[in-house]
């Protein structure tokens, strides 16, 4: 008797968890065919190889397309060396005190905070105090301090579950502490810090917030050619277009946003060869 | 390999050569920063990008941002950009600045454009509105909450609005206009910066009422039913291209500028980019969904702009 009512509470508990898990995936559904179902036809070589343009059956992504390539490559130069030694540091040479303690809380917190603050913040320090201007330095710049906390406790974790008994067997073989760290604890961390970063990267990818704030254009008709120019990024045409009164520019905004999908999917898609693959190889 | 590289180099740098060589002496280069309003932007890019393909002016970059008129105010009388894109006047605060600043501009007309009060097509009792009764609804304090209380033989029926956000140069016009100043305006309605939330919520509900740009209208035909606007004891006028276009669509007709800093005409791809916005601003506004100013006005500009200016350009 006890037992059948436990089977049958058990019964109902898995059925919630199923229907929030099929909920949450219908409703990412509706959004890609939604989505897809506006944007498709304006998919073509043209639209990825056009300037914006008044006409949306001669607008395409070009300059938002290689400034968020550009953002995101010069965001992953600076923010991978950076968030590496910072975590390196705090969990294998900081002393554990009072303010190591106030640096990891800062992190968490850091982690948190709505992005648009890192713009406001990305304005005052780098476009206005440093005089970058609105240049691919100050987008890329913001945007990794946006991803910087989220990817320094990622790799702090992925450090931190390396095995004691490694470290202790390299130790017992004569190895220095920098040797334990650069040959054992770093690469068995890699395929971790890895997925932390290009999972931060995709986010950024999708910012706008910051980008406005820090003059992120919406339109301009060349390609940046360096790291100080003046650049777009795809979520800021995707808004353009979705503000604008025609519902051609909507269609148009919708292809946007089909090809940044693809473009985090790929990234994504490449978190997890390079994990595999790295974990291969370290076993 | 490596014996290669300095013939590719010198290649490079032979192209380099002749490219700057054959671009001849008459081709502009540099470029020309615009920042300001959404309302503005349709024109400025359409303006950009006629500009753009014209042979001598391949080498000019022109950027445009979308930061509000307000936003853009702040950053072009810090100088950091050419020109404003603005969806009202300047105002005593932002000219005060420009003096404190040393920034001096001119400010251009480019276009019209009439805000236009809308509601839900299934409304059938709405024949027009006066200023006085949109003054009603839209004052701070406001008591209006069903259509009875604008008009005793309308409906009962719940009113419900919406409106842009309070950043907006929209907002601040119409406020101006119709509450006497600018800014004031009940605070109990849906706000929303992006104009086609609005259009949405006004064609889902059936007592609506808002307000937006005629470009947002035009569009949405379709979904949303025009106010004829009633002032004073003129008859009430809808907003038409027309009735924009010879100032009868009143009071809710603006006009929406460009404002050029005086520094910045200096550069020679600066004034030819007015040069050719005033020139064809009549075309492209229309194309974009505004309504152009009449062409003596596009002329009286550029003459403003060519004499008054660039006479104090050479002080």
């Amino acid at each position: 008797m006890k037992r059948t009512q436990r089977k049958r509470k058990e019964q109902l508990f898995i059925w919630i968890c199923r229907a929030a898990t099929w909920s949450a995936i219908a409703i990412l559904l509706t959004l890609l065919f939604h989505v897809m179902r506006e944007g498709i036809e304006w998919l073509d070589l043209q639209f990825l190889d056009s300037f914006p343009s008044r006409k949306p059956e001669r607008a395409g992504i070009k300059s938002a397309l290689w400034g968020s390539v550009w953002l995101i490559g010069l965001t992953a130069m600076i923010s991978i060396p950076l968030s590496i030694a910072s975590a390196l540091y705090l969990e294998e040479y900081a002393p554990k005190n009072r303010w190591t303690r106030i640096i990891e809380i800062n992190l968490a917190n850091l982690a948190a905070m709505p992005s648009i603050l890192y713009g406001l913040l990305g304005l005052a320090i780098f476009v206005r105090y440093f005089d970058l201007e609105s240049s691919l330095w100050s987008g890329s710049l913001t945007l990794s301090l946006l991803v910087l906390p989220v990817v320094v406790i990622a790799a702090k974790g992925s450090i931190r579950s390396v095995p004691l008994s490694i470290r202790e067997g390299a130790y017992a073989l004569g190895a220095r502490r920098w040797q334990v760290v650069f040959y054992q604890v770093l690469p068995s961390a890699l395929p971790g810090i890895m997925t932390g970063i290009i999972l931060a990267l995709s986010r950024a990818m999708g910012e706008t917030a910051p980008l406005i704030m820090v003059g992120a254009l919406s339109y301009i008709a060349f390609l940046p050619e360096g790291p100080s120019d003046p650049f777009t990024a795809l979520p800021v045409q995707i808004y353009n277009w979705a503000s604008r009164p025609q519902d051609e520019f909507h269609g148009l905004a919708a292809g946007g946003i089909i090809v940044l999908l693809i473009l985090l999917l790929t990234l994504n898609a490449g978190a997890v060869f390079i994990r595999e693959k790295l974990q291969r190889y370290k076993s | 390999m490596s014996k290669r590289i300095p013939f590719v180099l010198a290649g490079i740098l032979g192209l380099l050569i002749a490219s700057t060589g054959f671009a001849g002496s008459k081709a502009l280069r540099g470029t020309v920063k615009v920042d300001g309003s959404s309302t503005v932007f349709p024109i400025t890019e359409a303006v950009a990008e006629e500009f753009g393909k014209v042979r001598e002016h391949r080498r000019v970059r022109v950027t445009v941002g979308v930061s509000g008129t307000g936003g853009g105010f702040k950053k072009f009388l810090a100088g950091e950009t050419d020109i404003n894109d603005a969806s009202r006047p300047i105002k005593q605060k932002e000219i005060d600045k420009a003096r404190k600043n040393g920034v001096q501009y001119i400010e251009l007309p480019v276009a019209y454009d009439g805000l236009s009060v809308v509601v839900n097509k299934k409304n059938t009792w709405v024949d027009y509105l006066t200023v006085a009764e949109l003054h009603k609804i839209w004052k701070p304090g406001s008591t209006i909450k069903t259509w009875k209380d604008i008009r005793s033989n309308w409906p009962d029926q719940k009113i419900q609005l919406y409106g842009p956000g309070t950043d907006s140069g929209t907002f601040d016009y119409f406020t101006e206009v119709i509450n006497g100043k600018s800014q004031v305006s009940r605070s109990d309605f849906t706000k929303s910066e992006d104009d086609n939330v609005l259009v949405k919520g006004v064609a889902g509900d059936k007592g609506s009422l808002g307000y937006f740009g005629f470009a947002y209208y035009v569009e949405n035909k379709d979904k949303l039913k025009v106010v004829p606007i009633k002032q004073g004891n003129k008859k009430p006028v809808a907003p038409t291209m027309t009735t924009i276009n010879n100032g009868s669509y009143a009071p809710l007709s603006r006009p929406i500028f460009i404002y050029v800093n005086l520094k910045s005409a200096k550069k020679p791809e600066v004034r030819e980019f007015i040069r050719f916005y005033l020139k064809n601003a009549k075309e492209l506004a229309k194309e974009v969904g505004y309504v152009p100013l009449l062409d003596q006005d596009y002329q009286k500009y550029l003459d403003k702009f060519e004499t008054d200016f660039l006479k104090l350009a050479q002080r």
